[in-house]
């Protein structure tokens, strides 16, 4: 171990190489277009969950920045790409590009704000941006049809083939692939050294500008790549389902997201992804009992989770693994 | 106008009274411990549902069931301090933040098992409704009673803090707490008994919430936001600046209502991140 950490290149090379169990759990993600063609809508909605999650991951689990307000990012996505395809441009691929780029400039825009603070000012500063925005849209009615939604989103066929229907077949495959890449990108942005500064900057944010290492610029760096990813995963779900809630932007969004990403674990890039299936599948399966219901269960788990299981069930299994190896 | 833009400052200064009862225990915890609890106002919905109880099943009087709905918050908090808070006190914010959010989620789920999901009702006691004419300005009299027992409570906490032994104990465990153990001084034992007196002042505010604002099973969550702004723009462990802070969102928060309805709560969340942009430690915080 000390000779591997000693050479940081060498390191990082021996991060970056595939481990089989992760080819293993890409191809199981195609199962559900064989095993359950019924829940390809809610398997679509777990992708964009676990995208939205996985940007939370970067600059919470990585660079340790905590966000109360995560939501806001997905939330302008959101209507970004549901008011392009409502003013007559429903071309799915430009759409989400756009609203990246709108997320992303919102992301770099709040990002020198973001990199100024830590602690508990940071926390209630990104809980109110969060909650601002929200406001700004409830209030802004003409524009975002307020508390009853966006409504008239009519997006075109995907690529001119693929029309967005009931049964979720073209919104799983399209979550999927832009869910895929944008681990592809998350992947290599944390085994490169930008990657390992942002752990640096969560470890000891005294220490790395006294090593020379630009934080306040890294930081920026990484939430804007979280901005535009959680846009992404914002614009998505306005694609795939054709409206756009105030609930994209909404406090219990931001407070799901963290739930997610903590019960699979944080700074782990398939915590998110791990979360978010868990999440949304017994969602899912206890939406018959009332939701209220629900979230007592949920409050139950994420005490459980930082009582008992620090690193989320992730960290909890490799800790196991870990165990086991010793024993052996 | 004059006579509405006074009209706006007293209900706006009665309701500041209000957030402030409720948010002050957690300025002080928080200075003192530097423990996230956004737990704080589940107990304030603890103490407003206990109120609802006693007052409509039992037929108690709602002043009579004010000091229960402080010692039954009081009593519940120190419980989950002394099993749950205890273990995370050097954690990291986000394990603090998650362990109390977690909470909050819970009692949520267990507000709206027990009550419901609707508005609870509650019948004031006749002396203390209506309103009364000073100087041709008719002022709500519950207003008024909240505002007297808000400077009541000011007043106590602030004597209670500046001249008994256990307030100076109090006020060197905010200021350092190394220091203050060094000097002997039991810290966990002097946040256990401030820890449940903040809590049970939240419980207070919880009881004294109801005619306001309302009670209903998400309590816990609306205020949370106010009484983190309360708490982070007064500045951590600062009696004063709570006050203060409190006051001038519930001035700010009404005239906001009054005056511009079409941007609701906007006008607030802007005030608390611009302040907060400036003075990153709050109007009156220190560290």
């Amino acid at each position: 171990m000390a000779s591997t950490l000693s050479e940081p290149q060498r390191h990082l090379e021996a991060q970056i190489r595939w481990h089989p169990l992760e080819i293993a759990f890409w191809l199981a993600t195609l199962l559900p277009f064989v095993l359950t063609p019924n829940y390809l809508v809610l398997a679509s909605q777990i992708a964009i969950t676990a995208l939205f999650a996985l940007s939370l991951d970067l600059i919470l689990g990585y660079a340790g920045i905590i966000s109360l307000g995560h939501a806001a990012y997905f939330g302008f996505g959101s209507y970004t790409a549901g008011l392009i395809a409502k003013w007559g441009w429903g071309e799915p691929l430009t759409g989400l590009l756009i609203a990246a780029a709108a997320a992303g400039a919102l992301g770099y825009a709040t990002s020198f704000i973001i990199a100024r603070f830590r602690h508990l000012a940071l926390i209630m500063i990104t809980l109110g941006l969060g909650l601002l925005l929200a406001e700004a849209a409830n209030s802004a009615g003409w524009l975002t049809g307020g508390a009853d939604g966006l409504q008239g989103v009519r997006m075109w066929k995907l690529l001119g083939l693929f029309q967005f229907d009931l049964y979720g077949t073209a919104a799983y495959t399209y979550s999927l692939i832009v869910l895929f890449l944008g681990f592809l990108l998350a992947r290599r942005l944390i085994n490169s050294p930008f990657g390992l500064a942002l752990r640096g900057i969560r470890e000891n944010a005294v220490r790395m500008p006294a090593i020379g290492a630009a934080s306040p610029a890294h930081i920026r760096k990484v939430f804007t790549i979280a901005a535009v990813m959680a846009g992404i995963a914002g614009a998505l779900l306005a694609q795939t389902t054709e409206t756009v809630s105030l609930e994209t932007l909404s406090f219990q969004r931001s407070a799901d997201v963290l739930v997610i990403l903590i019960l699979g674990g944080a700074g782990r890039l398939y915590g998110g992804i791990i979360g978010a299936i868990i999440y949304m599948v017994a969602r899912d399966q206890f939406s018959g009992i009332n939701p209220q219901y629900w979230y007592f269960w949920i409050g139950m788990l994420l005490i459980a989770v930082v009582m008992f299981l620090p690193n989320g069930i992730l960290g909890g299994m490799a800790r196991l693994v870990r165990l086991e190896r010793r024993a052996a | 106008m004059i006579g509405s833009a006074f009209g706006v400052l007293f209900d706006g200064f009665a309701y500041g009274m209000l957030l402030f009862v409720l948010s002050v225990g957690l300025s002080v915890t928080l200075g003192m411990m530097n423990f996230v609890n956004l737990a704080h106002c589940s107990f304030a919905m603890l103490g407003g549902f206990v109120t609802v109880s006693l007052t409509n099943e039992l037929g108690w009087p709602f002043l009579a069931s004010l000091p229960v709905a402080f010692a039954s918050a009081a009593l519940v908090s120190v419980a989950f301090e002394r099993l749950l808070y205890r273990r995370l006190y050097g954690a990291s914010e986000l394990d603090q933040c998650l362990l109390t959010i977690g909470i909050v989620f819970a009692s949520v789920a267990v507000a709206a098992y027990i009550y419901g999901t609707i508005q609870q009702p509650l019948s004031l006691p006749a002396y203390l409704r209506g309103s009364v004419s000073i100087f041709g300005h008719s002022f709500g009299v519950y207003r008024l009673f909240l505002i007297g027992v808000s400077i009541v409570i000011t007043a106590v906490l602030v004597a209670a803090l500046e001249y008994t032994r256990f307030g100076a104990q109090v006020r060197a465990a905010v200021d350092n707490q190394r220091m203050a153990r060094g000097l002997g001084i039991d810290v966990d034992r002097v946040f256990a008994v401030t820890f449940a007196l903040g809590s049970g002042l939240a419980g207070l505010g919880g009881a004294l919430a109801i005619e306001i604002v309302g009670l209903d099973h998400a309590f816990a969550f609306t205020y949370l936001i106010y009484v983190l702004i309360v708490v982070s723009v007064g500045g951590l462990g600062s009696i004063g600046g709570s006050f203060l802070a409190a006051s001038l969102l519930g001035i700010s928060d009404m005239a906001g209502k009054y005056y511009f309805p079409e941007l609701g709560a906007f006008l607030i969340y802007f005030v608390m991140v611009a302040l907060l942009m400036w003075r990153p430690l709050g109007l009156f915080g220190k560290r």
